[in-house]
């Protein structure tokens, strides 16, 4: 995992966990929660999202629950990046758990909906393909790089188990 | 410099002599606490995958609160993945249908000042106002923890708020919390909520409660409450003792706060927060008149036995206006009891309220009470997120309990001072 290249979904504002993974779905499997993500919002958005496609929001993306779903469902819908002015703490980390980049992006407001972006967020580069404008940003924390290179906590435990038999 | 009280206990579970803000830093976990929603149903599945077993299942609690008592069969079946999770594992710390969680906790004295735990569920800063670090955890993060005993934070800057004087008739700490989610704003992550001054000195536990536990609203890693008597006494009451020492967790008189703010107790006035978050909020008389359907008395943050008694204060002698139905959910069952053996319940259920079962309920769309199309509902939970309560279509108003069950008996949100002699 290094570089993602996606088409740009825009949301606003404080996403919150309710909007990513609505209750009433809570009881129900993970692949049936993901079809529910961000419907109240966008109801093409879980139909229509395609593999490596990047989300970009505004402050506090993804305020709320614990519930691990709110991340959950970007992964099983194969989403790319989240690109955000800021996160809240419980989804950045889930998300981050689950493979999924997250990336602080100050400048979010000059990316619009359908652009095609390139994210790494192992460098911390943004590329908007759409309007040529290049962005660095801050990458993901040295202490987490080497979960989201083995592609989340899982993956990541399961490396660090073999290695422990094997030592 | 002095230290806050969240870096001393970060310090002491990370095995350094002191840390600082910004820090990352890896703990060792004193109690991890994982619940029916986000806990068996998603840790024992991995724990299957990476063939491991629990870091120490006498540190694990687990409740069963979000999905209690099944409703169909996909929420037995999380339910009964639960207790045979906790059979599987022999865990000695089950609390099944006994309440809601992070009440739970406290009421068989798992927590103590000074202490690092970890809880799957966002409201677990409730346990701050036992003088500890308690922070939220998705099922991915619990499972870590489940199995390491471990966890990484980034060490956060404290916030210090100061609440001096007396509130006002009907001002509750509820009013504080909706207060302060518009004035702070519920962008404050990796930050921690320290409370204080003599307002919050002559709160109860369970008022204290109510500040720590929406601490989550604003946002913020976890929230926190110096010990004092008050504390000591009621890890007492819950049959634990505390150390010789637990008062030692507490603040510097130098430490250094990312920012402080003071207010004063007898300015506040009842507030709403009106749809869809706890930060869009004013006091009550902005949002007098809008019409109810349900008024719901419920959740960790609302349905404590100090808060039944403030919604039977207001019912005593009145009825739930016609058009209205009041949903009352006792956050545990040891609340039940209590409410039954003081004379609550009779005055709530004499008004009208229909009683239903301890747990997350309505509150999460998990359980009895959820909200259809169009429909209103005024409650005394922490979130009023679109969707939150049932329908995407439904509007939630938070408020106090005096403020919910003003509106129960009004039929139209209105000010419990008026219903208070």
């Amino acid at each position: 995992m290094s570089t993602v290249s996606g088409k740009a979904w825009r949301f606003g504002d404080e996403i919150n966990s309710d909007l990513l993974a609505p209750g009433l779905y809570m009881k129900s499997s993970n692949e049936i929660m993901a079809t529910h993500c961000l419907e109240s919002v966008d109801p093409a958005f879980a139909k229509t999202v395609q593999a490596d496609d990047i989300i970009v929001g505004g402050h506090n993306f993804g305020i709320g629950s614990a519930r691990e779903q709110a991340a959950l469902s970007l992964r099983i819908l194969k989403v790319g990046a989240v690109l955000a002015e800021s996160f809240a703490r419980i989804f950045y980390r889930n998300a981050l758990n689950f493979g999924v980049p997250c990336l602080f992006f100050p400048q979010y407001k000059e990316i619009n909906a359908g652009d095609n972006l390139s994210v790494d967020a192992v460098a911390g580069k943004i590329q908007n393909l759409t309007s040529g404008k290049n962005y660095i940003v801050d990458p993901i924390p040295a202490h987490l790089m080497e979960m989201i290179v083995d592609g989340g906590l899982m993956p990541h435990l399961k490396k660090k188990l073999v290695k422990g038999k094997a030592a | 410099m002095g230290k806050t009280l969240v870096e001393k206990i970060i310090a002491r579970a990370s095995g350094q002599a002191s840390v600082r803000p910004g820090e990352i830093v890896t703990c060792k976990v004193d109690l991890a606490m994982i619940v029916d929603s986000g806990g068996p149903r998603k840790i024992w599945p991995r724990l299957t995958e990476l063939g491991v077993g629990l870091w120490d299942p006498n540190k694990i609690v687990v409740v069963s609160d979000h999905f209690v008592p099944a409703v169909d069969a996909e929420t037995a079946a999380i339910l009964k993945l639960a207790r045979d999770f906790v059979r599987e594992f022999k865990i000695p710390h089950f609390y099944d249908m006994k309440g809601i969680c992070h009440i739970v906790l406290p009421e068989h004295g798992h927590l103590q000042p000074g202490m690092f735990v970890c809880g799957g569920d966002s409201h677990s800063t409730m346990g701050g106002a036992y003088g500890c670090y308690m922070a939220g955890f998705g099922g991915i993060e619990m499972t870590g923890v489940c199995i390491t005993g471990e966890i990484w934070t980034r060490v956060p800057e404290t916030i210090r708020v100061d609440w001096s004087g007396k509130f006002n008739q009907a001002v509750v700490a509820k009013d504080v919390m909706l207060f302060l989610c518009r004035q702070l704003g519920m962008d404050n992550a990796f930050k921690a909520m320290e409370y204080g001054g003599d307002t919050v000195s002559s709160m109860s536990m369970s008022e204290r409660g109510v500040l720590c536990n929406m601490a989550a609203e604003l946002g913020c890693e976890t929230g926190v409450i110096a010990p004092d008597q008050t504390t000591l006494a009621a890890i007492r009451a819950a049959g634990k003792e505390p150390a010789a020492d637990a008062l030692k967790w507490c603040s510097d008189d130098d430490a250094n706060y990312v920012a402080r703010h003071k207010f004063s107790a007898s300015d506040l006035q009842p507030q709403v927060a009106a749809p869809h978050a706890p930060s869009n909020s004013g006091p009550v008389t902005d949002y007098k008149n809008v019409k109810i359907d349900q008024a719901y008395i419920g959740a960790c943050v609302g349905a404590k036995l100090s808060d039944l008694r403030m919604a039977a204060e207001v019912l005593k002698g009145r009825k739930v206006a016609s058009h209205v139905r009041l949903l009352v959910a006792p956050a545990t069952q040891k609340v039940y009891a209590d409410a039954a053996a003081d004379g609550t319940l009779n005055i709530l259920t004499d008004a009208g309220a229909i009683m239903l079962a301890s747990g997350c309920g309505a509150c999460a769309a998990l359980g009895a009470g959820v909200l259809g199309d169009d429909e209103v509902c005024i409650s005394s939970t922490n979130r009023n997120f679109k969707g939150r309560m049932g329908s995407n279509q439904a509007s939630v108003y938070l408020g106090s309990p005096y403020t919910v069950a003003a509106a129960a008996t009004a039929g139209h949100i209105a000010d419990p001072r008026e219903f208070l002699s």
